[in-house]
């Protein structure tokens, strides 16, 4: 197995999938590295990257008028950041696919970086890689929900 | 550890003195009371004291301190209405009412040789220190000891400097986030339930001890489910407003239990279906 094939495996997103599957995904795949304050993803930019973090934090951000970046979340090794190449946003699909979020090194970050336009097209041709992965990215946005739905409560605000 | 007997007639409190005040947040502060008795207060780790403010009411809550210094009885308290903000205009030298200790604690001896996960919410945090502080203070005796903590924001944090201690030890996982924050911040920007995510542990061999608000401990048994951790290895801390604290009068009813009699502290499994019950 190439390393990036036994970096994908090890990475928990894709942990459990067939060797043949992280070997169709090395084909999208490259190793990168940000120092802290670098962005990952830009609000607004293309959305062309999905990262699975391997090492390091990384800030989600949203930037309000009058308030400035507002940090929603942290993630860190073992999550993955930037799902709008996924198209499940319900944007045009004329248009390209945009990112909703900053995201923002907090330490030196060390991430698999596929590429988005690669791995749909691959997923298109593999309806069972397809499926598979489609699985996880609902299970991780389902994950995501409940997360903001427990912050939206606000439940520490006053309460014993 | 057993619980120990009131030293007390339970239902006539004793007078304490306030030795120190600390001002944890704007609406939170923590007493620090001369025990009542020369004997000095022994309690375990989880259980309450019913603390009366003279003219103003009684309310349990939750001790604090360190067990192993009976010589302190230590609460930590929200001013959230009509009697806690009566104890907030308390001073050092002011005298309450105390009975207690009152309940069950958090399940220390079953826990040896075992990894220790605490989840904290808030000040949740309080009730649990009593057991962090013996797990610290007898780390021999379990095996992996980590502690989660969340608060709302980074101006939130309760015992902070603690926490910072207790991190800097090399025996002690301790991971503590917000649930919203400005770019200033260094730390971490999550919800509880997404530090059980990440957290290394050995779910077959960990005894989880929650406390926060419901809602906050309902998402981390999720998570704790998610990680495989049975449910007869997660043990909750639940509230329920109280009169007598001992079992008489019925008003902390949660089910078939009393608050304050069979908990605060209860075994997850035993409880799972009222966790879920609204209004109960
Ligand atoms: C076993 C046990 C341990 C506790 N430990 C602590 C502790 O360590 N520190 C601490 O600050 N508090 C603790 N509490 C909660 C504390 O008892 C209450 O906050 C207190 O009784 C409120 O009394 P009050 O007269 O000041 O406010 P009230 O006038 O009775 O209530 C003011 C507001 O607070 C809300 N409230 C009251 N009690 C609770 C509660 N238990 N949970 C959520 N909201 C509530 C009410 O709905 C109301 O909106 C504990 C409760 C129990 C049952
Ligand atoms: S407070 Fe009276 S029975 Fe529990």
């Amino acid at each position: 197995m190439d390393d990036l094939a036994r970096l994908l495996a090890a990475h928990p997103f894709l942990d459990g999938l067939g060797r043949a599957h992280h070997a169709v995904l090395v084909g999208c795949t490259k190793n990168v590295r940000f120092q802290p304050g670098q962005f990952l993803l830009r609000e607004g930019e293309e959305a062309r990257t999905f990262y699975l973090l391997r090492a390091g934090r990384a800030s989600l951000e949203v930037h309000v008028p009058g308030r400035g970046a507002v940090r929603v979340e942290t993630v860190g090794a073992g999550d993955v950041l930037g799902l709008s190449w996924t198209r499940l946003d319900g944007a045009d699909p004329s248009l390209p696919p945009r990112v909703h979020l900053d995201a923002r090194a907090l330490d030196p970050v060390v991430a698999l970086a596929l590429d988005g336009a690669c791995l749909y097209r691959k997923m298109e041709a593999d309806h069972e890689l397809g499926y598979v992965l489609m699985k996880r990215l609902l299970a991780l946005t389902y994950h995501r929900l409940e997360r903001v739905r427990l912050q939206r409560l606000d439940v520490y605000k006053a309460s014993p | 550890m057993t619980t120990p007997i009131p030293l007390f007639d339970p239902m006539v409190p004793a007078f304490a003195r306030i030795s120190r005040v600390d001002r944890e947040l704007p609406d939170v502060f923590t007493w620090h009371l001369a025990a009542p008795s020369g004997a000095g207060f022994s309690f375990a780790p989880g259980q309450f004291n019913m603390l009366y403010a003279f003219g103003a009411g009684e309310v349990p809550i939750s001790i604090s301190g360190d067990p192993n210094r009976p010589e302190e009885l230590v609460h930590t308290i929200r001013a959230v209405g009509a009697v806690t903000r009566a104890m907030q205009g308390l001073r050092k030298g002011d005298t309450i009412g105390v009975r207690g200790p009152f309940g069950s604690a958090w399940p220390l001896a079953e826990a040896r040789d075992q990894d220790l996960l605490f989840v904290a919410g808030g000040l949740g945090v309080a009730p649990l220190r009593p057991a962090i502080l013996h797990a610290l203070a007898a780390r021999s005796l379990y095996r992996r000891v980590i502690v989660l903590a969340g608060f709302r924001s980074p101006a939130d944090f309760i015992f902070r400097k603690e926490l910072e201690r207790w991190r800097s030890r090399f025996d002690v996982t301790v991971e503590v986030t917000v649930d919203r924050a400005d770019t200033s911040f260094r730390g971490t920007v999550a919800v509880v339930p997404a530090l059980i995510a990440e957290v290394e542990l050995d779910p077959a061999a960990t005894v989880a001890l929650l406390c926060g608000p419901e809602v906050m401990m309902r998402f981390a048994v999720r998570e704790l489910e998610r990680r495989g951790v049975p449910h007869e290895r997660i043990h909750v801390s639940m509230e329920r407003s109280m009169k007598c604290g001992v079992g008489f009068c019925g008003h902390c009813q949660y089910g078939p239990t009393f608050v304050c009699k069979d908990g605060p502290v209860y075994r997850f499994d035993r409880i799972e279906r009222l966790f879920y019950v609204r209004e109960i």
